[in-house]
């Protein structure tokens, strides 16, 4: 990647700019994730760093505005913190019910997506499959649908159906909108997929199931581990569809921060960013460590 | 059951004595069986939570039952005779009628807001008769009603209802497309203080091409970069580029409001370095800058990774050879790797002007008024204004448009293609 | 009887926290949020769970009759009170959207007076039961001005004599007044000038002279955060908000009540309403006497009941007397509008596309 030694002046100038450029547009991708960080310290209820924040005087920071999620809703939040106050806060914060709601919905989208997902691409990846191409197309578009399209939709629908305003509305839509990760994602792993191992297995005498548990899970769950976290993450942090189908009590984190910030900008929705973004901090790594253990698998190893 | 032997008559069979054919076309139509089985649940599944749902709000763009509904005897009047010109007693008599039933049921505001769709001012016109309808209590209805509210003596109005009689309409179409009915049933377009729909869906492809544009300019280097260096310096950069990806929408948008607001990070940076002072602070959000600005930084990653996965795979030895056989390196890379990497720029391009067509949540947070899209219109008919119909043909409008792009993408990169991470 | 009720309260507690009453229900109350949530949390809500045993879910809207609207027309109502402005309540009895309220159910004044004569003129309507008297009025950061500060409703409309942002709240509804009332239309004039095309363009047209230098908000609790940011210099607000921030927070805050605009909050239940007799229980209890003069201990509203006006004292930090601070005071009322509530029930929806159609094109 270095410039050999011939490079004229216009090449090294040029390379450097290249670099510089890069630079920036790294920077211009991470600064805004890393700024809210420390603002989530912030002492004072601003939104922008305070002058004791600059000269790093302790009396800058504090944590407010965290302990603030947890006080936020509770009925009587200003007593001694036993086990009463606790339970006060579990009970009635709102940001530990929109948690709560978040968790739950999420993970249960998550079963429904990856499980229908998972068997559709291996349908799909069968050369036999037929229309394949249509019907991938037509699995993968709720992906490509304005979600505001897709939240209509499911708004009269519920309403008619009796879903509106209920867990299973909401875990059922975000389910339909994981399911084209898990698709894309698994059917990744099958395009080098060799098939002769399914038939070697077979006339080794591994039953059907067997040959799935022994044979193909083991090669396909990377794909399937990483749509069913792309699946969670798309719920996790879905705000259209909960805002046209979700009354109060389905309340997830991504709604209480559209409703913080056009209501009343506090610095809490920053601590709460905060959490959010060391989430996808460990999400990331977990997914990263997929990767490398597929190639590992694949006998492709890095160089 | 795998073995095939010779049979007598020269026919190919499997072991059990089928012929070859046979047993082939059935393992075939086992095997289609089996994959369209696995399909299947799926299959269902979307159709049921996404496609019928759309389906069904799609219609409410051509039906709209509720004045035929609430004004039985009126609809009936004008399904039977076509308006050229105020109607007399008979029409007279049923719009009175229908409108005291109307208000006891408490249904006379929806139908004038019907009407009001296409002729402003009929929902006050509807809701100030049906308060006085006490007073006529019987014939002459024409004469009583028109000495009651002289507003009724339109031929405009009556073309409007008459319309409106009909169950199935063109007219949230006519209106999404800023046209209208005049008062001969022509359409025309809309007075000039209404015409915003054109203005949206132009503004909408117009600030979805330019954050293409800006995700290409910025995610080429990058992705070039990323392709080019050892895998474990790459591999620590693309962090760079999937965090932002993993992270959640709102965290970004609020990231940015702290940026960009004029008593934000960014302004305050620059009033210390003395680029503005301080009472010049930019106005960077709420407005298109903010809209631009925050959905460049939301959708480049979707640039990035479909260049990158393009990048890979062209071979390094090409420019190489290029450049000894004499190319320069501007010529090395426009007429050598720039053509390779076209279908990354093509799906990349693609994906992110399809997603940013139909933006809503990064708009309306930072947007203000003049960074608005066509999806913000759809959200505020559907739940504020709450003209359904305008709405679901707003969005029919959309979707149309995005599901052409899709064929495009789908013909051009193909949906199987698509990677992520 | 004093003493009866905390025992009956305890004893209702007490069953529920022990799971066995059947009756314990539980409601949806929506309201605007912030501090006027807050306010009828303390005055209202919580007396009332106290007295009942059953629970309150307190929801926030923007404008809380925006959701009752979607959710009576759509049939899944999840709402059971709502707390609305006039025109709102009136407009959404005419369109079948509420449930009907019979005023004859409300409990009388604490000397017997019926309800239907307590509550203040217009305090009652077919569907809906005030509980305070609010308005919208300009207020500014004083420590943002160095020389002349503003004093009038023009000089909202005014950018040569204070340039910088303004923040309007996003609707027609009161702008269009306020654009007239600064153009010079005398507060008796403007809706019969809005009456008429020409009024209307007149409005659109002050508007225009102001676009670009206006932040649009929706929610109470954004003006005062918007002053607080630096974000605007002067912006139309709901008053008892500014109070709040002014007096609450010791924020430098200052509020113009020329060209105020005064309106009534009422209480509705959507049709439909899931648990429609709890919320009428719940009406009953916090439009009564009392619960209306405590809401005045935190937040600068009027009562909507006159015998609630003379038990409204001193603000929560128990200095502050709130007479002064109210809308309806005397030296506040030179130059105020009343919300025309017929006008705005019969013509919002058309002025409403229109100002939508207005921003949407800049």
């Amino acid at each position: 990647m270095a410039l050999p030694p011939h490079a004229t002046l216009f090449e090294r100038i040029w390379r450097r700019f290249y670099l510089v450029f890069c630079a920036a547009v790294f920077v211009f991708l991470i600064a805004p994730i890393i700024v809210i960080l420390p603002l989530s310290f912030n002492a004072e209820p601003y939104f922008t760093f305070t002058r004791e924040m600059l000269s790093l005087d302790p009396a800058g920071f504090s944590l407010r505005w965290y302990d603030r999620l947890l006080t936020y809703g509770m009925t009587a939040p200003e007593v001694a913190r036993d086990t009463a106050w606790w339970l006060d806060a579990w009970a009635n914060s709102q940001w530990l019910h929109a948690a709560k709601n978040s968790f739950l919905i999420g993970i249960a989208s998550t079963l429904v997506a990856t499980t229908l997902g998972t068997l559709a691409a291996l349908g799909l990846s069968r050369p036999e499959m037929p229309f394949r191409r249509a019907v991938m197309a037509l699995l993968i578009s709720p992906m490509i649908v304005p979600m505001i399209i897709s939240a209509t939709g499911l708004f009269f629908f519920y309403s008619k159906a009796g879903l509106a305003h209920t867990y299973i509305g909401i875990v059922l839509a975000h389910a339909m909108l994981g399911i084209p990760f898990v698709i894309i994602t698994v059917t990744a792993t099958l395009v080098g997929f060799d098939r002769s191992l399914i038939h070697a297995a077979a006339s080794l005498g591994a039953t059907p199931v067997e040959t799935f548990r022994k044979v193909i899970l083991p090669l396909i769950l990377p794909g399937v581990i990483s749509g069913a976290l792309f699946a969670f993450v798309t719920s996790f942090d879905e705000v259209v569809v909960v805002l046209f189908i979700a009354s109060y009590d389905q309340q997830t984190i991504p709604l209480q921060m559209w409703n913080g910030i056009r209501e009343q900008i506090s610095p809490a929705i920053l601590a709460a960013a905060t959490i959010l973004i060391i989430f996808s901090m460990a999400l990331l790594t977990t997914l990263e460590l997929l990767r490398r253990r597929t190639e590992r698998l694949r006998g492709l190893a890095p160089d | 059951m795998d073995g095939t032997s010779d049979a007598p008559d020269g026919l190919l069979t499997t072991g059990d004595g089928t012929p070859l054919k046979t047993a082939l076309a059935r393992a075939t139509r086992r095997a289609k069986l089996k994959a369209v089985v696995l399909v299947l649940p799926l299959l269902l599944f979307v159709l049921v939570t996404f496609a019928v749902p759309i389906g069904q709000m799609l219609y409410l763009s051509v039906y709209s039952p509720v004045f035929a509904d609430n004004m039985p005897r009126l609809s009936a009047y004008l399904m039977a005779n076509p308006v050229t010109e105020v109607p007399g007693e008979a029409a007279f008599e049923a719009l009175v009628l229908d409108l005291k039933d109307a208000r006891k049921n408490r249904t006379h505001a929806q139908v004038g807001t019907r009407v009001n769709y296409e002729k402003a001012g009929s929902t006050s016109l509807f809701k100030s008769t049906a308060r006085r309808l006490r007073k006529i209590d019987g014939p002459p209805y024409k004469e009583k009603l028109l000495a009651l509210k002289p507003a009724w003596d339109d031929l405009h109005l009556w073309t409007v209802m008459e319309r409106a009689a009909h169950r199935h309409t063109l007219s949230f179409y006519a209106s999404a497309l800023d046209l209208g009915y005049d008062a001969k049933g022509d359409l025309v377009r809309a007075p000039e203080e209404r015409r915003i729909y054109g203005l949206l869906f132009q503004r909408t492809l117009l600030l979805s091409a330019l954050i293409a544009g800006l995700c290409l300019l910025l995610g080429y280097p990058v992705a070039h970069l990323l392709a080019n260096l050892p895998l474990k310096y790459s591999n620590l950069l693309m962090v760079l580029v999937l965090l932002p990806f993993w992270t959640s929408l709102l965290v970004r948008t609020t990231s940015w409001i702290t940026l960009l607001q004029s008593q934000g990070v960014l302004n305050d940076l620059m009033v210390w370095i003395g680029i503005v002072g301080d009472d010049g602070r930019i106005q960077l959000m709420y407005n298109q800058a903010g809209t631009v600005i925050a959905m460049t930084h939301i959708m480049l990653p979707f640039m990035i990774l479909p260049l990158y996965s393009v990048m890979k795979t062209v071979p390094k030895d090409f420019v190489r050879a290029a450049r000894s056989l004499g190319a320069g390196p501007v010529t090395a890379f426009v007429r050598v790797y720039f053509p390779q990497t076209v279908p990354g720029i093509g799906a990349g391009v693609l994906l992110v002007f399809i997603i940013s067509v139909g933006y809503y949540i990064t708009p309306a947070l930072v947007g203000g008024s003049s960074g608005q899209l066509i999806s913000n219109q759809i959200a505020f008919h559907m739940l504020q204004s709450l003209n359904w119909g305008l709405a679901a043909a707003l969005g029919a409008l959309l979707l149309g448009g995005v599901l052409l792009l899709y064929w495009l993408y789908d013909r051009l990169v193909g949906v199987d293609n698509m990677k992520l991470g | 009887m004093t003493t009866i009720k905390p025992i009956a309260a305890a004893l209702c507690a007490g069953l529920v926290l022990a799971g066995t009453t059947a009756q314990a229900g539980e409601i949806t109350v929506v309201s605007w949020g912030g501090a006027y949530t807050k306010s009828q949390v303390e005055a209202y809500q919580k007396p009332w769970m106290a007295k009942t045993g059953h629970k309150i879910k307190s929801v926030d809207a923007p404008n809380p009759a925006a959701p009752i609207k979607a959710q009576v027309k759509a049939g899944n109502v999840s709402i059971d009170v709502a707390d609305v402005e006039y025109s709102d309540a009136v407009r959404y009895c005419d369109e079948g959207l509420l449930e009907l309220i019979d005023p004859a159910v409300l409990p009388p004044a604490p000397d017997g007076t019926p309800a239907t004569e307590d509550f203040i003129d217009g305090g009652l309507t077919d569907c809906a039961v005030a509980n305070i008297v609010w308005s919208t009025v300009l207020a500014y950061d004083a420590s943002k001005f160095k020389g002349a500060k503003p004093t009038s409703i023009s000089d909202l409309f005014d950018v040569k004599k204070f340039p910088g942002k303004r923040g309007l709240r996003k609707g027609a509804k009161p702008n269009l007044e306020m654009a007239l009332m600064a153009d010079g239309v005398p507060a008796a004039e403007v809706y019969k000038m809005l009456g008429t095309p020409a009024g209307v363009k007149r409005a659109f047209a002050k508007l225009d002279s102001i676009k670009d230098h206006v932040v649009w908000w929706e929610a109470g609790a954004q003006p005062p955060q918007l002053l607080a940011d630096g974000e605007v210099i002067m912006t139309t607000a709901y008053n008892g908000r500014i109070f709040n921030a002014a007096i609450g927070e010791d924020k430098p805050f200052e509020i113009v009540w020329d060209g105020q605009i005064l309106d009534f909050d009422l209480f509705v239940i959507p049709r439909g309403a899931p648990n429609k007799d709890l919320a009428l229980d719940f009406i009953k209890f916090a439009t009564g006497t009392k619960p209306l003069a405590d809401q005045a201990k935190y937040i600068a509203y009027g009562p909507a009941r006159k015998s609630s006006g003379e038990l409204v004292g001193l603000y929560q930090d128990g200095k502050t007397r709130m007479g002064p601070h109210m809308p309806t005071a005397e030296a506040n009322m030179k130059n105020a509008l009343v919300n025309n509530f017929e006008f705005w029930a019969d013509r919002d929806s058309e002025l409403n596309e229109r100002f939508n159609a207005w921003i949407a094109t800049n």
